[in-house]
């Protein structure tokens, strides 16, 4: 939208539309200043909706779909233990666990997959623009889709609490000293817990960077480091009150079983969601499915095609809306601003009968920017 | 120009970081990976889970409840809660070679050392030897904190106070008459409890350090009187109250009593009849709950726990099973090439 008439649109986009875009332009600033987006020329509209618009919503609906699981898991979990430490809210996991988990130990590597995931690159995005039809229909995230992520944690804390719950009965360590204490009990329940978020973080994204890869397996890293740490002799000594799970990694993680026990629940965990993933995809495929398929055998469509650079000739750039005066509706109306003269070599312009989208051609694009030039022609 | 440096100036990042185009593996679940994978997984299950259950299988336990419900138990004259200093004996056989090193367990149900309030009654700050706490306890111990006359009592909190107290004597019968069983009670609580969590205040005697306090209500002894053969294990680093300090994480639990190792029983114990006797101090009846003496012994997987290995070789099965799911469906469904 351009022009100050189209400001009190801009305003209103929240109520009836979903983002207001203005195109900063001939008819001033007034509409890049109200809208949500803005940008130079019309043409990057198609970029905006069907690459950036795109990925938005799929990183949206991902984060809140995994942010949503790992919180049912983690709480889910006590729920279950409330069954067996007579209904005190006992936590099962360690204090500084709790505090640290959301905000050190699983904050980055959801920051990660937000930022940079995509399941198609911007050129293949571009070319098959069915792929925006799922953010039209809500595909990714909906009540469904809650209610399917609330079952999944649910069947996820179960194996978290149940499988560490009767592998620690009876049990011992191989000196025969106590294994089955609530703080070993918290140690491995914890590990399992974070391991299981880790790997299915991994699952959920598409497009493994460097950077995503960092955080996932350095914030559990960080788990294991600030854990040691604060197991250790030194933390307990100075702060004694406040670290009272002094000896526990020590005690715990040297044992086989403890470590068994963890490989069986992560797996327990992942595998059905591999599983199911799989199968989905082989009996109902989605758009997205199919292209991604296709982007790992074949090349890069090719780009569009690359226009000189231009230069906006552009002398009537004032703060103040033009909408007292005559405006533009001449010059549209004459079509003076259709090229007339051959291009070098380029393809078909503004051909007004078929639309190019519709035959999953790549779009061309042409600009306006000759216009001045144009001017003097009829 | 003007226009041109302005341009370049409002001109975006052209990195691969800004502009999203961040070099990037993109994996999707395929046939070749995904099914293989579950097949190797699989095996792999079924094998940790055979060497799982066949360990769990050779380890023997022997468990004996003495808690005295039944009319016909021997300790169900100690059940009554006005009987005091009650004793009782348990007779039981073993069939063969139970092999060393046994450990002595003594088992309770019911009983929730996880409960938040009961986890939390107690002063680590006293437990590590800090007299500034002896004279006043930390609240969260409170009502265990100061007695009716308000003197500090030191450990203060409800997990001291409820310390397990029943002793056991075990005896062999060989030709009618008891031969005592040793049992080692050294080195029964974790390392770093001994030796940095727990720490008795640095006063010697150590009996100095507890004037003007008063031992747990419950207790017979006060702290310093733990052990009166082994004035190493008195105070707060007191094997069996370390032991019982480390609360259990579910109702039902085990805590090590003793090791059998030593002389004749350093193979273990021999196939024979035994007698137990429990000095039954512990009242559990109140809240329906048990008592039981376990004698087990262990391997690398540690106590007996059948079901870690059970477990492996379901999930095992399950992935195998799954893998051929898989295959059938790819094989049929396969991926369709077109869009």
């Amino acid at each position: 939208m351009t022009g100050a008439d189209t400001l009190l649109t801009c305003r209103t986009s929240s109520t009836a539309a979903h983002i207001g875009v203005g195109i900063s332009g001939q008819e001033g600033m007034q509409a890049v200043l109200s809208s949500d987006y803005s940008f130079a020329q019309f043409r990057y509209l198609q970029r905006l909706l069907l690459v950036h618009g795109r990925w938005s919503y799929l990183r949206m609906c991902k984060f809140l779909q995994y942010f949503f699981y790992k919180n049912f898991t983690f709480t889910f979990v006590h729920f279950w233990y409330a069954f067996f430490c007579g209904f005190s809210a006992q936590t099962v996991y360690d204090e500084w666990f709790i505090t640290l988990y959301n905000m050190v130990y699983t904050a980055l590597p959801v920051l990660g997959m937000s930022l940079f995931d995509q399941d198609v690159n911007d050129r293949w995005s571009s070319q098959y623009p069915q792929l925006y039809t799922p953010g039209q229909l809500n595909l990714y995230f909906s009540k469904k889709m809650f209610v399917r992520c609330m079952l999944h944690s649910c069947y996820s804390s179960l194996i978290l609490f149940f499988i560490p719950w009767a592998a620690m009965q009876d049990t011992v360590r191989d000196d025969g000293k106590d294994i089955a204490d609530y703080q070993s009990f918290a140690l491995l329940a914890q590990t399992c817990l974070l391991i299981v978020m880790s790997v299915q973080l991994c699952l959920d994204t598409f497009y493994w960077t460097a950077v995503n890869q960092f955080f996932v397996w350095g914030s559990l890293a960080a788990y294991f480091a600030i854990t040691l740490t604060m197991y250790s002799n030194g933390m307990f000594l100075i702060f004694t009150s406040y670290f009272p799970f002094i000896g526990t990694a020590r005690n715990s993680l040297t044992q086989p079983n403890v470590w068994l026990t963890i490989f069986l629940t992560s797996l327990l965990c992942i595998l059905p969601v591999v599983a199911f993933r799989f199968i989905v995809l082989q009996l109902r495929p989605t758009i997205n499915d199919k292209v991604r398929h296709k982007l790992r055998k074949e090349a890069l469509p090719a780009p569009a095609p690359r226009r000189p650079p231009t230069r906006r000739i552009s002398t009537r750039r004032s703060g103040y809306a033009f909408s007292h005066a005559q405006g533009y509706g001449d010059l549209v109306t004459s079509r003076r601003f259709l090229l007339k003269r051959p291009l070098r070599s380029r393809p078909a312009l503004f051909s007004q009968t078929d639309s190019p989208l519709a035959q999953n051609q790549p779009q061309h694009y042409r600009t306006i920017a000759e216009e001045q030039e144009d001017a003097q022609s009829p | 120009m003007v226009k041109e440096e302005k341009e370049i100036a409002n001109r975006p990042d052209n990195t691969a970081f800004t502009q999203q185009r961040l070099p990037a593996w993109q994996p999707m679940l395929s046939a070749g990976i995904v099914i293989p994978g579950f097949v190797l997984i699989g095996l792999a299950f079924i094998g940790i889970g055979v060497a799982l259950f066949v360990t769990s299988r050779s380890i023997t336990v022997l468990e004996i409840d003495y808690t005295g419900v039944e009319k016909d138990s021997p300790c169900y004259k100690c059940s009554d809660a006005d009987v005091k200093n009650c004793v009782c004996n348990l007779v039981f056989s073993i069939d063969s070679l139970f092999e060393g090193p046994v450990f002595f367990y003594y088992g309770l149900s019911n009983y929730f050392q996880n409960y938040r309030k009961y986890a939390a009654s107690k002063d680590d700050d006293q437990l590590s030897g800090d007299l500034d706490a002896f004279t006043a306890p930390s609240d969260s111990c409170s009502p265990y904190d100061y007695n009716s006359n308000d003197k500090p009592i030191v450990p203060c909190g409800a997990i001291a106070n409820s310390m397990f107290n029943d002793t056991f004597k075990l005896y062999r019968v060989v030709n009618g008459a008891k031969k005592l069983v040793p049992l080692d009670g050294k080195g029964i609580a974790w390392w770093t409890d001994y030796n940095v969590k727990y720490r008795n205040p640095s006063v010697t005697p150590l009996k100095n350090a507890f004037n003007n306090t008063v031992k747990p209500i419950f207790w017979p002894k006060p702290a310093y009187q733990l052990d009166a053969s082994d004035p190493a294990n008195n105070g707060f680093i007191n094997q069996d109250f370390l032991v019982w300090m480390r609360r259990a994480a579910l109702p039902d639990f085990r805590k090590l009593y003793r090791r059998i190792t030593e002389g004749d029983y350093a193979k273990g114990l021999p196939a024979g009849n035994y007698s137990l006797t429990i000095a039954y101090n512990y009242p559990v009846l109140s809240f329906d709950g048990t008592k039981k003496v376990v004698f087990s012994n262990v391997s690398w997987m540690g106590g007996k726990n059948e079901f870690l290995g059970i477990a492996y070789l379901v999930v095992g099965s399950l992935c195998v099973l799954m893998s051929i799911v898989m295959l059938i469906v790819y094989a049929k469904f396969k991926f369709p090439e077109e869009d």
